[in-house]
């Protein structure tokens, strides 16, 4: 049983922090323009078939940190030639433009790379276990995607709150018509805003692309999620998104390691019901089957019941 | 009067039309097309009625879409045990019922909101229902799907629906009697607040009416006219699949109605043919159609924000002041480089794309490997593109001249 524990623990961690920097980029951008995203998941996806291409020729550290780089310039271009010309129309129309966005990318990934899954490794520098607990290994290259994530998370934080430039980001979301006033220049920092972001989201892919495969469909696996931890964590808050994407992350991870379902739950109960009903499936439901289903199950109770999120500030 | 008597034309010409296409076009191949657009107009003009007439945009519409043909299915499915019998006349009706009733339900607290928190709520609902779809096997068979048999219920008018054209009657009547009772609704009060509070609900609460209730009812109503499309879909296909849930189709709803024009009544209907001659066109000559659709798309919401409807109602005001065909030159000017550049980028994504050493395009027969091809394509490409950007400024001009409120005005436009 510790055993279960601590690996679930261990591998949700992970996942939260990854789920986090796709999740703090969508955020910041949320706040900024008052338009959530639909294709972030997509630059995520980018990034991991960049790195990969990137690793073929120059190996993998090249591409962590070119592809990075690439994908937030990419980020930055949509920003400036795409959302900011549909911004006139109002924000269904943005929320559309990113939702086909999505589309586009997906299709386009499946153009160039084909849509078969991508043999894209962890470095040979890497791959070996850090230690092992119970028996189980822990691989080092999951100990280097959690150490990425939680430099990520202290830098941006840092960045957000310590330095001028978080300072003007900062005011340039509250009052960006005073920012503007003192002779910054506003959309700019809306375009490089957008572009880092994105580049995050890219560097989450480049990470995540050799432990959860990569291959067409792994933006849209994704992407639902991160959204659901963006409204849950309270849209625009920073801390928040931290919050619910360790939340997410954990709660994932337990759920599939537990090994109960309602079969005990109807023994522990002393009930039987009669087999051979349309809706006999729900009697032998156990929790791992429903760990995929169950973030969106949490976003819909938290938007009935708290729609501001768990550390969400204001109103929609 | 007059006003009327035009509208009855209009859709005594719609009713015409339904009735006489699948006498005009009588091949197996265009029945089962028009039996998919029958399926997608009234599903996109559902999707409008809360996008584009109550400002709700939803990621989940295909929850009630599904629902609706599952228990469409699953009627049919009973009917072969002989646990019921009825004409299968009604199956869109049980279709439609599942939608109403899911509808209540999820409209019951999703419609507190609309914006943000209401496009999340429903995307969290999809993914639930999609997601569960996959769990309950029993219902919705896993990812099999669910098939019935629509042949087991009584003949109609001597219609057996053995064949697809019977079928399409029958779907026809459900398209005309779902489009009349969605435009009646369009009119009726709780259709005009429904366009108050997707314009401003702050000034309708301030008159007395809650915008929450209001959404509700729209929302119920799309539900239902969504659940008799999947009605229809069922009964068309007999065969239903956790796809006809999930993100997939509510994303592909949304594209019809968007490429087709929200807040027009007929954009939907415009979209939903397009999107569906274009799935067929497109996807028996190449395997990247959805790459060309995922372009247009992007590309309707950058320069075609109201879609096609829009466009074409955009040029009102220049057929009223009688200066339509002076557009018609700048238009060639500009349409017949911007068609080369189009079909040339095209054939470039196609060459980089081919299977075999030749490819066959428009009647040409391209050397895949042939360094000449390419770039002759590149060059015309970039010939097209070139002459597009330069006749912009006329057509621009031409456009103010057209709609200029007076002679005067519009010859000093086009100086």
């Amino acid at each position: 049983m510790p055993e279960v524990l601590v690996f679930a623990t261990l591998n949700g961690l992970v996942t939260g922090l990854l789920l986090f920097m796709l999740a703090s980029g969508l955020t910041v951008i949320f706040s900024m323009m008052g338009v959530l995203n639909f294709a972030h998941a997509s630059f995520y996806m980018l990034g991991a078939y960049f790195a990969y291409s990137i690793s073929l020729y120059f190996g993998y550290w090249t591409g962590l940190i070119l592809a990075p780089l690439i994908v937030g310039v990419l980020g930055a271009l949509v920003e400036r030639y795409g959302l900011r010309r549909v911004h006139q129309h109002g924000h269904v129309a943005e929320l559309v433009f990113t939702f086909g966005l999505a589309f586009l990318i997906e299709e386009a990934v499946q153009f160039f790379w084909g849509q078969d899954t991508k043999n894209y490794q962890t470095p040979d520098l890497l791959d070996f276990p850090l230690f092992t607990l119970f028996g189980q290994e822990f691989s080092a290259y999951r100990g280097f995607m959690l150490a990425i994530s939680i430099g990520i998370f202290i830098g941006l934080y840092q960045v957000l709150t310590r330095s001028r430039v978080g300072l003007i980001i900062q005011a340039a979301i509250s009052h960006p018509h005073m920012v503007a006033n003192l002779g910054h220049n506003v959309p700019l920092i809306f375009t490089a805003v957008f572009g880092v972001g994105t580049a995050l989201a890219g560097l989450a892919g480049v990470i995540a692309g050799p432990v959860l495969t990569t291959f067409p469909g792994m933006a849209l696996v994704l992407g639902s999620i991160v959204f659901v931890i963006v409204v849950i964590g309270g849209l625009g808050s920073l801390p928040g998104a931290f919050l619910a994407s360790l939340l997410i992350g954990l709660l994932q991870s337990y759920a599939i390691a537990a090994n109960v379902g309602m079969p005990d739950l109807l023994a522990l109960l002393g009930l039987e019901f009669p087999r051979s009903h349309p809706l006999d499936d729900l009697w032998t439901l156990n929790l791992a089957q429903i760990a995929p289903i169950l973030p969106f199950l949490l976003l819909v109770l938290v938007l009935i019941f708290r729609p501001t999120g768990l550390m969400g500030k204001r109103e929609q | 009067m007059k006003a009327l008597a035009a509208k009855s034309g209009v859709w005594a010409g719609y009713l015409a039309v339904l009735l006489l296409l699948p006498l005009i076009f009588d091949s197996i191949l265009a029945i089962s097309i028009f039996n998919q657009m029958a399926i997608a107009i009234v599903f996109a003009l559902s999707y409008n009625m809360l996008l584009g007439q109550g400002g709700m945009l939803s990621f989940g519409h295909a929850v009630y879409f599904g629902l609706g043909g599952f228990l469409a299915v699953h009627a049919l499915l009973m009917m072969e045990n002989e646990a019921v019998y009825f004409s299968i006349a009604f199956i869109p009706l049980i279709g439609g019922l599942t939608g109403l009733l899911a509808g209540v339900f999820v409209g019951s607290f999703s419609t507190r909101k609309a914006g943000t928190v209401f496009a999340m709520i429903s995307l969290g609902i999809g993914e639930l229902v999609a997601a569960s779809s996959l769990i309950f096997t029993g219902f919705f068979g896993g990812e099999a799907g669910v098939s019935g048999d629509r042949t087991f219920g009584p003949p109609l008018f001597g219609m057996d629906f053995f064949s697809d054209v019977d079928v399409y009657y029958l779907a026809a009547f459900w398209v005309f009697v779902s489009t009349v009772f969605m435009y009646l609704f369009t009119r009726t009060p709780a259709g005009r607040m429904a366009n108050a509070v997707r314009d401003n609900p702050e000034r309708a609460e301030f008159i007395g009416y809650s915008a929450r209730w209001v959404r509700f009812i729209s929302f119920c109503a799309s539900g239902m006219f969504a659940g008799i499309a999947g009605g229809l879909f069922a009964l068309n296909y007999e065969f239903l699949t956790d796809e006809n849930l999930n993100l997939v189709t509510s994303g592909r709803v949304l594209l019809m109605a968007y490429i087709g024009g929200l807040g027009f009544f007929i954009g939907p209907i415009i979209g939903a043919i397009i999107l569906t001659l274009m799935n067929f066109l497109l996807s028996n000559y190449t395997e990247l159609w959805l790459l060309y659709l995922g372009i247009m798309f992007v590309l309707t919401v950058l320069f075609l924000p109201r879609g096609f409807a829009g466009f074409i109602m955009m040029h009102r005001l220049a057929w009223l002041r009688g200066r339509l065909h002076t557009l018609a030159l700048p238009y060639l000017l500009t349409g017949l480089p911007a068609l080369l550049f189009v079909l040339c980028a095209v054939c470039l994504l196609e060459l980089s794309h081919a299977a075999e050493p030749d490819l066959h395009f428009l009647g040409l027969s391209l050397a895949r490997d042939s360094v000449t091809v390419w770039a002759a394509l590149l060059l015309l490409a970039t010939l097209g593109w070139y002459l597009t950007r330069k006749s912009v400024p006329g057509l621009r001009r031409a456009w103010e001249a057209a709609n200029a409120p007076d002679a005067e005005a519009a010859r000093e436009q086009a100086t």
